[in-house]
């Protein structure tokens, strides 16, 4: 199976994408002729053209809505986010404009657009630029949100949300940009929307994970391993709609559920996972669920305090530990 | 069909003078109706009317082709009717039936059409700039000679996204007429307590978007301005401005308590330049019909409106089944 990196297999969707079907075009800010702010859109002006690649002013409320608009229409866009912080200014045309219109129009108006770009915590950024968006958009009905780990899920995700008929909002991570993986070499390689992952078997805990935070939770359950605990890893992949059958049936098994995530806890993902739990799993539940969030505080500059303000692998050794009483 | 002579009416024929006047009336009469149906209780929510709007959607349609989008905002029953789109779909969307427009899931705002190139109904005040951008670069990338027109206030003419489109707009020669319809009043806000400069039309300029400011109470004004307009847009030279002076007789809302302006201020609009008075001055001035004619129109327009309202009485509101569908695609 070839290797390559995440960056590698996002560009290689859209280039796959954009070849099969001309209303498929790429938009944000630098990704024609700078290649993208980080890279994943490299090449794609030259095989596909200043039409198909399309350079766009830093104006994300405007040009999100153009997106929009083109969707409505029946093109296909591909909207690049430099990094979804900035996805803030164009949350309304996201949920308004693109969430909501089919419903509004009793099923007319159909909206097929992805948002796709870096999410969360990169490195010594400062707060602005380093914030998980995966609860915001997971709470909207009308919407799909991916978040992928590795780069076949990247590169087969990718390749469906930008196939599905509805919005889908893609967050990527900057630090995974650079990993490499196994991608197979199907012709079409295509992995579906809302269907978790069970990354690694174990009987005695499980930990849910998503984006980079799942490479944590292999690292900590691998490290355990050593201690004799045998802890299940689940990548997410898919956030909405969230694939609560395979988190539910794991925990049937394990009977103890830790949730790991970048964003703050406060109405967070592993909010939801817990609730559904409790709801759905009650009396399979040996120990209350721990959440590993980001911590509650606006992401610091300072090496250390960033190091203590997201999910490390010894948090989540911690959380598994507390969750087997150990 | 005889062609009429005068310039004002540039060649068009009485019967499509006197279709003009039909939409312009329908529209008048299907929003006095609707303010009726709201205080039965039959109409509910946001509810935002267009009388005293008319000649600047009729007047402007008159250059839609077949292919073209239509965006505006909020206050776009007239938008609906003026692109054909069913009176009784309208006001069965107005009741939350299930035949109206949106399955009475959209309601008062939210009403499109793919059919007639009708995009929304959007609630969000200013979004249609952008969203009408983005027809237009669909218009461009199928290369299909269509344009857009987007519609939308003087209270949205001071959103920030307006600016992002009108330059990527501009940057790209997208093919779209931006409609500014200055009512006066950003809801209960005059124009002079909330712009720093009025003349709206003159905002492009930065973008090198050329503007021009147009009465919006004659019907005739609208169409001069728009044909050339127009013309622009589909040589290829990119977007376009026209600012219409117009005034809203209703309040902003259903639940506008109308304290901000004077009723001598409205009834001066009402007595003196009224947009269908104007249409039908010059109508009967220039003996293009008689008041039999004009008479017909209204009997015509009053009977449609009487089948429409049956018909929505008749139908059911959505099934509770509705709830859950047309929340995403599936499969």
């Amino acid at each position: 199976m070839p290797i390559m990196t995440v960056r590698e297999a996002l560009r290689d969707a859209m280039a796959e994408e954009m070849r099969q079907d001309s209303k498929v075009f790429v938009m944000g800010e630098e990704v024609a002729q700078y290649q993208g702010a980080y890279k994943v859109t490299q090449g794609l002006l030259e095989e596909f053209g200043p039409s198909r690649v399309v350079d766009t002013p830093i104006t994300e409320y405007g040009f999100a809505g153009v997106g929009v608009g083109a969707a409505f229409k029946g093109l296909k866009p591909i909207v690049e986010f430099m990094t979804f912080n900035f996805s803030m200014q164009a949350i309304d045309h996201i949920i308004n404009s693109a969430a909501k219109t089919l419903y509004m129009s009793g099923g007319q108006m159909t909206c097929p657009i992805v948002f796709r770009g870096p999410n969360g915590v990169a490195s010594r950024v400062g707060a602005q630029h380093s914030q998980c968006f995966a609860s915001w958009y997971s709470h909207c009905p009308g919407i799909k949100v991916v978040a992928p780990y590795s780069a076949a899920d990247a590169k087969g995700l990718l390749k469906s949300a930008i196939r599905d008929p509805n919005p889908v909002v893609f967050l990527e991570n900057e630090l995974m940009y650079g990993r490499s993986f196994d991608v197979p070499d199907e012709k079409d390689f295509i992995v579906p929307i809302g269907k978790a992952a069970v990354l690694k078997e174990g009987s005695d805990a499980t930990v849910v994970a998503f984006s980079l935070p799942v490479g944590k939770a292999l690292e900590a359950a691998d490290a355990l391993q050593q201690e004799g605990v045998s802890v299940e890893v689940i990548d997410l992949r898919t956030i909405r709609p969230l694939d609560i059958e395979t988190i539910l049936t794991s925990v049937r098994k394990t009977n103890r559920l830790v949730t790991v995530e970048e964003g703050w806890p406060q109405s967070g993902v592993g909010a939801e996972i817990a609730a559904q739990v409790m709801e759905q799993a009650f009396d399979f539940l040996d120990a209350p669920v721990e959440r590993v969030t980001g911590k509650d505080v606006p992401l610091p500059y300072a090496g250390n305090l960033e190091r203590l303000a997201i999910p490390q692998v010894d948090d989540i050794m911690n959380a598994i530990r507390k969750v087997t009483y150990r | 069909m005889t062609k009429v002579l005068h310039e004002k009416f540039r060649g068009q024929t009485k019967e499509q003078l006197l279709k003009l006047y039909y939409d312009m009336l329908l529209i008048r009469r299907l929003e006095e109706k609707s303010g009726q149906l709201y205080g039965m209780g039959k109409i509910a929510g946001f509810c935002h009317l267009y009388i005293g709007q008319e000649a600047v959607v009729t007047g402007v349609q008159t250059f839609v082709k077949e292919g073209d989008s239509i965006i505006t905002g909020y206050r776009d029953h007239g938008h609906m009717l003026a692109c054909g789109m069913d009176a009784k779909g309208v006001l069965a969307e107005l009741m939350g039936r299930m035949d109206g427009l949106s399955k009475g899931k959209g309601g008062s705002m939210h009403m499109f059409s793919r059919e007639k190139g009708f995009y929304g109904g959007h609630g969000i005040v200013g979004a249609q700039a952008s969203l009408g951008a983005g027809l237009a670069l669909a218009h461009q990338y199928a290369n299909d000679g269509g344009m857009v027109f987007a519609y939308f206030g003087d209270g949205a003419a001071n959103q920030g996204q307006v600016y992002e489109a009108y330059n990527m707009a501009s940057l790209w020669k997208l093919p779209v007429l931006y409609i500014i319809e200055n009512n006066q009043y950003s809801m209960g806000t005059a124009v002079n307590r909330h712009s720093c400069t009025k003349n709206f039309y003159t905002r492009g300029q930065g973008f090198n978007i050329p503007g021009a400011l147009v009465n919006g109470m004659d019907l005739f004004d609208v169409q001069a301005a728009t044909e050339k307009a127009v013309n622009h847009i589909r040589s290829g030279m990119g977007p376009y401005i026209l600012e219409f002076e117009t005034y809203r007789y209703k309040g902003h809302s259903m639940s506008d308590p109308g304290k901000y302006r004077t009723k001598d201020e409205v009834e001066s609009y009402r007595l003196n330049n009224d947009p269908l008075s104007n249409c039908e001055r010059d109508l009967l001035d220039h003996k293009i019909c008689t008041e039999d004619d004009l008479k017909a129109i209204e009997k015509e327009v009053k009977d449609l409106l009487k089948e429409a309202i049956d018909f929505c009485d008749a139908s059911p509101e959505p099934g509770e089944h509705e709830l859950y569908t047309d929340v995403l695609i599936e499969g």
